[in-house]
This record gives structure tokens, sequence and C-alpha cells, in this order.
């Protein structure tokens, strides 16, 4: 068994008297050893991420604070080591990378600036030893280029390049500990796979203990030793990857990884014929570089041409950037074109007045990503819902009443009608963005990355209700996703997107077993958690 | 709206303002009963100092400086929520405009508003009161010309950071008509900022009021509490009470105003709630 780094022991942390509950996590006990990677798994509002400030001093107080337990680190207990301690310990002992890089770097310094800022506070190396050693981590994150990097602003690298950065950052002083707090959250799936490889190499290297804060069981499968599962701030099960994933023994776990969307073979579906219903050809659309002064343009669709057809449910599946949420947005027609034709049942709408898109908006509505933002906060439920058949002229009280039986359609009880959307949880809320999109009785429904603000357990049920009214009446779905997993799941062809084209359109089966262009192939080798999938499944 | 009521009501230098308002008002309200008179009516012997039969003394012309406040009161209230109301309304209209339909309309309404900021407000406002001859209405017109671009760029800010949102895209997306988005969803979503912003702009209206008054472009035939200062500076070292009293009313009214104003912008602007 290889040395403890961090001990916590029955650690409780207390939130603010109002919140939901009295503490944020109860009698947590976790044991982080030397060169092992340990997983902190649970849905939002189960508190893996106070756990994590807890241990570097950084929780929000004085709402927020340990009420009893201990965090025991070279034999001190950080829970009552003084702030001058504490200061050192950080970035010193435990280095920290956090889910958005962005946020997280000072943007008005250089990267090479920032690293070596860290040097000076912590070290007494001079101007030459600091920058031999800010370079020499920078390659060993991989970053192309140092003596570029070091010269950049966080604003000028990539995503992925920011987050390698951060980790450079937290390991310039050789930590004993590394706390990651979803540091994969924000990343696209392909870069994501390269940074867990890069944290799981690095950390074999320095022999750094790592916690590991997600809410993904693909990441954990990918990168854990062990696992701790935590439940409303109840620590519910815990033990190595294998036995946890393996042969999970709490209902909670056995839940949660039954909710993962499997990167199983799809079930067969029989070939539509269906006429098309939703066309587009060439669809262009440019960005920016209007102004006097010029500037960059973005061409978010290069000539985008795919269909689809009645009854059908197409997936887009591409990365941020790839002009997926362009098309759906194009074809919902919220969103101008520069080129190209968006044909409904035949009939070119792209160059549509607002008058002439009124009727056509009644048969193609949409289901937005972010359930908070896409429900007026100051609307009443039923008001959200009937608005739509208001404004086309249903008189209010029909249209209200409507408005409460697809209450019981999307699965809310009929006293959601009179709240307001702040009341409810994400997942509520969209299904009342659902019932919202259906109250005009559409004929395609465009769902941009419906579930990806969801926790897992969510996201299965939200899409089990996308696929029962699809089914039940006869929709047509465009479903737009980052996901692989959750396409192959309710989707009959997949469209894949790199950079504004479509590079391969599939049947379901067709593209999981047989991907033809190499980014869809990458795609898939990306997915996090892919092979222990293929080992459940085999 | 009833949990911003709830912290307005926490916040005690929020409800002493608000104390202070409720005063004057009731004074608004009952002051053709406390002083039937007409305020310009001589009342008694000039320069009568404050105590004895006129609670706060008489002016150079022997009016009783009581009833002349109260009057004002009436008149500066008046200026000061007509013009805040009429540069709300216009400002709102210019700023939601530009921000909703963006583009060449913003440029163009964006540019007007700042020529209107880059004059100083009470120069400019001298200036139209002395074009349109003085009257309230034309004090309240000049203090609305030179109030309402605040109001404009901030309810431009808040429709370019609401356009943006989902649910704004929806409703466009269920097919609803611009007059249904502006008024429906967009303007019901910046009213608590535009609410917060509009209560300081009446502090600082009644004060162009008493500026433009004391400068003697005051409707003559109406009390305020300019006028009373104008008329007593040339006595201020020998009857000091005919300035102060008039003074220390505008002083109660503004300070009240302002912390009524910064109470509802902490209690209805989620982003300064968390303090």
């Amino acid at each position: 068994m290889s040395e403890t780094v961090l001990e916590l022991e029955k650690l409780t942390i207390a939130l603010p008297p109002g919140a939901d509950r009295a503490n944020a996590v109860s009698d947590v006990d976790l044991v982080l050893r030397a060169g092992k990677v340990t997983c902190l798994i649970g849905e939002s509002g189960s508190g893996k991420s106070l756990v994590a400030r807890s241990i570097l001093g950084l929780l929000p107080r004085p709402h927020v604070r340990v009420r009893s337990g201990r965090i025991l680190f070279d034999g001190q207990d950080l829970v009552v080591a003084p702030e001058d301690r504490m200061r050192d310990i950080r970035g010193a002992k435990i280095g920290m990378i956090f889910q958005e890089p962005m946020t997280a770097l000072n943007p008005l310094h250089t990267i090479g600036r920032q690293l070596d800022e860290v040097l000076r506070i912590h070290t007494p190396l001079g101007k030459a030893a600091r920058r031999a050693r800010v370079l020499e981590l920078i390659d060993s994150v991989h970053l192309p280029e140092p003596d570029r990097i070091i010269r950049s602003f966080p604003h000028q690298l990539s995503g992925g390049q920011r987050q390698r950065a951060m980790i450079a950052m937290a390991l310039l002083l050789n930590p004993r500990l590394l706390i990651a707090d979803e540091p994969t959250t924000a990343l696209d799936v392909t870069t994501q796979a390269q940074i867990l490889f890069l944290i799981r190499e690095l950390q074999r290297e320095h022999g750094t203990s790592v916690l590991f804060i997600t809410h993904d069981f693909g990441v954990v499968a990918d990168i854990a030793d062990e696992v701790a599962v935590l439940q409303r701030g109840t620590l519910v099960e815990r033990g190595t990857t294998a036995a946890v994933l393996g042969a999970p023994s709490h209902p909670y776990t056995k839940a949660l990884i039954a909710a993962v969307p499997k990167l199983v073979p799809p079930a067969a579906r029989p070939a539509n014929t269906q006429p098309f219903i939703v066309q587009a050809r060439d669809v262009a659309k440019t960005f920016g570089a209007r102004g006097l002064f010029g500037g960059r343009v973005t061409r978010a669709l290069a000539g985008v041409t795919m269909e689809l057809r009645r009854g059908e449910t197409l997936g887009l599946v591409g990365e941020s950037g790839s002009g997926k949420s362009t098309l759906a947005r194009a074809i919902t027609r919220l969103m101008p074109i520069d080129g190209g034709g968006i044909l409904l049942d035949g009939t070119d709408i792209a160059q549509f007045s607002r008058r002439q898109l009124r009727p056509i908006r009644k048969r193609v509505q949409m289901v937005f990503q972010d359930p908070y933002a896409s429900l007026d906060p100051r609307q009443r439920v039923i008001d959200i819902i009937a608005e739509g058949p208001i404004i086309h002229g249903i008189p209010p009280a029909k249209a209200r009443d409507e408005a409460r039986a697809l209450l019981g359609l999307v699965g809310l009880d009929p006293s959601a009608a009179q709240r307001f959307p702040h009341e409810f949880s994400g997942g509520q809320r969209q299904r009342i963005g659902i019932a919202r999109a259906l109250a005009l009785h559409p004929e395609v429904l465009v769902a941009d990355e419906p579930v990806s603000a969801l926790d897992v357990s969510v996201q299965a049920q939200v899409l089990a209700l996308l696929a029962d009214i699809k089914a039940r009446l006869h929709l047509s779905m465009l479903f737009v996703t980052h996901d692989l997993r959750v396409a192959l799941q309710v989707c009959d062809r997949i469209a894949v997107m790199k950079q504004g084209e479509v590079v391969e359109v599939a049947p379901t089966a067709e593209i999981f077993f047989n991907p033809q262009h190499s980014y869809t192939k990458a795609l898939f080798a990306a997915v996090p958690g892919g092979t222990w999938q293929d080992r459940k499944a085999s | 709206m009833w949990a911003g009521f709830v912290r307005f009501a926490r916040n005690r230098m929020a409800l002493f303002g608000a104390a202070v308002l409720l005063c004057l008002l009731l004074l608004v309200v009952f002051t053709p009963v406390i002083y039937p008179d007409d305020p310009f009516k001589l009342a008694g012997p000039a320069l009568q100092p404050p105590g004895g039969r006129f609670l706060l003394g008489t002016d150079t012309l022997g009016r009783d400086i009581a009833a002349e406040i109260a009057y004002g009161a009436r008149t500066s209230l008046t200026i000061g929520a007509g013009a805040t109301l009429a540069a709300i309304v216009f400002g709102a209209a210019a700023g939601g405009v530009a921000g909703y339909y963006r583009g060449r309309t913003e440029t163009v309404l964006m540019r007007i508003t700042e020529f209107f900021q880059t004059i100083p407000a009470f120069i400019f406002a001298l200036l139209i009161v002395a074009i349109l001859s003085p009257s309230v209405s034309s004090e309240i017109i000049a203090i609305a010309a030179v109030s309402w671009p605040s109001i404009a760029r901030l309810v431009r800010g808040e429709f370019v950071s609401l356009g943006g949102r989902e649910f704004v895209q929806a409703c466009a997306g269920l097919g609803a008509s611009d007059a249904r988005i502006i008024f429906k969803h967009m303007l019901p979503n910046c009213a608590s900022s535009v609410i917060a912003v509009g209560s300081l702009l009446i502090g600082t209206a009644i004060l162009l009021e008493a500026g433009l008054a004391f400068l003697g472009l005051g409707d003559p035939n109406v009390m305020s509490w300019g006028l009373i200062i104008s008329a007593g500076r040339a006595v201020l070292r020998s009857a000091w009470w005919i300035c102060t009293f008039p003074g220390i009313a505008i002083l109660l009214t503004v300070l009240g105003i302002n912390l009524v104003g910064d109470g509802l912008n902490e209690a209805l602007n989620p982003r300064l709630r968390e303090r």
C-alpha cells in the first residue's frame, strides 16, 4: 500500500441557513495515496467541489465553513491551519486545476509571467533558473513551441492549450497532491481525451497523488485508480475503480452507472423511406468582419447539405465550433443565412419574410440547450407554454387549457402551471421547454443539445421523454449534440460535422461499426470510458 | 418582487429614506388643509425669526416660510416625478429600439444619446428653459431632456444582453412580433434596473429644479424651494432662516430619494444581492 498523502476524517461542511440541506457534505472519510488517482464523482449539488475547496481552505466563508472533522496533510490538520501556512501549502504542496481555464488565468498577463509568478512567490530561484523551469514544464505538458507559448496571452490559446498551461502551473513546484475540479468538462471530447492522458502520464512520472472531481463515469473509467461516490453530501460507496464500476454495491451507484449513455451498438432500425421534410442545401454562414476595420472572419457553415426524412431522428454531432448549433438555428430561421436554401416540404423558406415565416413557425419548433436561460424568468409556466398558441390566434383560455394538458404529457404536475421557472430543477425546466415547443403541434422538432446541461440520471429521463413524444406525435427530429453516446441512443441517422461541413452521414448502426471519415473515428476513440464499455458490452 | 421587497425592508438606511419620503408626501397631500392661504400672500411682518407666531419665520416680504416650503414641496415632487417619468419613457424607447434592432439604428440613436450627454446638463437645461420661457412644463421638458441619455444607455445595454438569451430567441421562434418580444419579455426583465436608476434620477431632477428656480428660471407663479432661497440670499447674513430651511428640505428630500434608490438597486439587482 503506498503512502498516504492526504486524509479526510469525518469532514462535515456547513451550508448557510436556508440552503436545501444543513451540511454540504457530512462525515466524509477519504484517503488519497501517493501515485494514485482518486475520483470523487457525484451529480450537481452533491458537494464534490466544496470538498476540493475545503482542502485548500478556499471555501466561501463565512457562509460555508467546515463544521467538524479533520483534513490531515503532512501530519497537520488543514482545517485549523493558519492562513499564512495555507498560503505556503497552496501551489507549493497542493496544486489545483479548475474547470474553466479561461477564468482561472489572468487575461492581462502572459502565460510565462503567470507561471513565473508562482516560482517567484514560492522559491528563491533566480530569473534564469525560473525561466528554465517554466520552459521545462511547458514542454512537459506537450505545448508546442514553448518560447511562443510563454509570450502568449490566455485568449490566444485554445481551450485545451489553456488547460495544459494550467496543469503546467499546478505542477511547477512538484506538489504532492493535485486537485483537479472537472478539468475537462468545458473541453471537446477529443481534447478531453488528450488532457486525461496527459494528467495520467504526468502523475505516473512524478508519483503525484490526484484528487479528480468529475460527474462523468466515462472519465472515471479512463483515469481513476480509486473511486468515491458522493450522493447529496454523503459518501455512499468507495473502492477501486474495477470494483466500483464492475460490481457496484450501493443502489445509487448502480443507478448512476445505468444512466450513463452507453457506447453500445444501436439496435438496427428499419430504413426510413418517407419523403424529405427538411432539406438544407449548400447553406453558408459567415460571422464577423463587417465593420470599418474588418476583423477576423469565421465561417460557421461552409455549404452544408443535409436532409431530414419525415418521422426520422437525425443526429447532428460535432465539437464546439463545428457549426452544428448554427445549422440548427438556420433551419429554424432564428438566424439569417448568407447563401443556400432551406427547404421545408420542398418550399425554400430561406428568404421568407417575417410575415411569411409565421405559419412556418408552427411547423418547426426548437428545444434549447440551457434550461436556465431559455425560459422567461418573469412569466408563469402556464403563460410560457401557452404563448405560442396565443400568438397564433388561439383564444387565451383555450390555449391555457391545452397547456395544462401538455404539462401531463411531459411528466409535470398540474400544479406547476402557476409557478415560475426558478422554482424548478434543470430537468423539470427542460420539460417545460419541450412542452412550449409542442404547444404549437409542430411537425419538426429541432433539439439543440437538450440534455448536455443536465445530470446523467436526469439526462436519461429527458431523452426517454423526447423519444416517447416523438413516437406518439409522429415528429421528425433534428438532434444536435456533442455526445456520440447520446446520439447513438436516440438517432436513426447521424451526420458528423467538422469546421462548418458535414463530413459523414450514415445510419447509426453503420456509423458505429464502420465509420468512414478519420474525424468520425477520432470522435469514437475519444469517447470517455470507451474501453470500459467495450469490455462491458462484450 | 415580494422577495425584493423583503430585502428592501431589511435595509435600515433605505427604510429611513422611505420614511422621509412618506412624511414629504403627507405634507404635500395635507398642505391645503394646514395652509389654506396662497403661499404668496403676505402673512405678517417681514423677517420674523423662527419660533414665535411663524414656525419657520417670515421672508423679506413677510410671507410664511413654512407655508412656502409646504407648497414648494409639491412643485419639487411634481417636477421631479414628471421629468423622471418623461426621461424614462423617452430613454427606454430610444435605448430599447437601439438595443433590439442593433446595426445602423443603434449607431444613429446612440450617437444622438452621446451628443446629449456631452453638453453640461445644467447649462443645457438653462438654455431650454430660457428658450421655452419659464413655466412648470418647460422645466419638466428641460430636466427630462438632460436626464434621458442615462436611461437610454442602461436600457440599450440590458436589451443587448437579453437579446442573446435563449428565452428571447425561443419567443422569436414561436413567431412572436417585435412588439410582443419587447413589451412582454424584454421590458419586464429590465424593469428592476430601470426602477432603481429612475428613483435616483428623481433626486437629480429636484436639484436641477431648485437650481433653475434659484437663477430665476422657475415658474414665477409657482412657489418652489429654489425660489425661496433665491429671494433670501440677499439677506443671508441677517436672516439666515430664509435660505436654511428650504435648503434643509432639499437636502432631506434628495437624501431620502437616494437612500430609497440605493435600497431598490440592491434589492432588485441580483448582482449586488450577495454582499
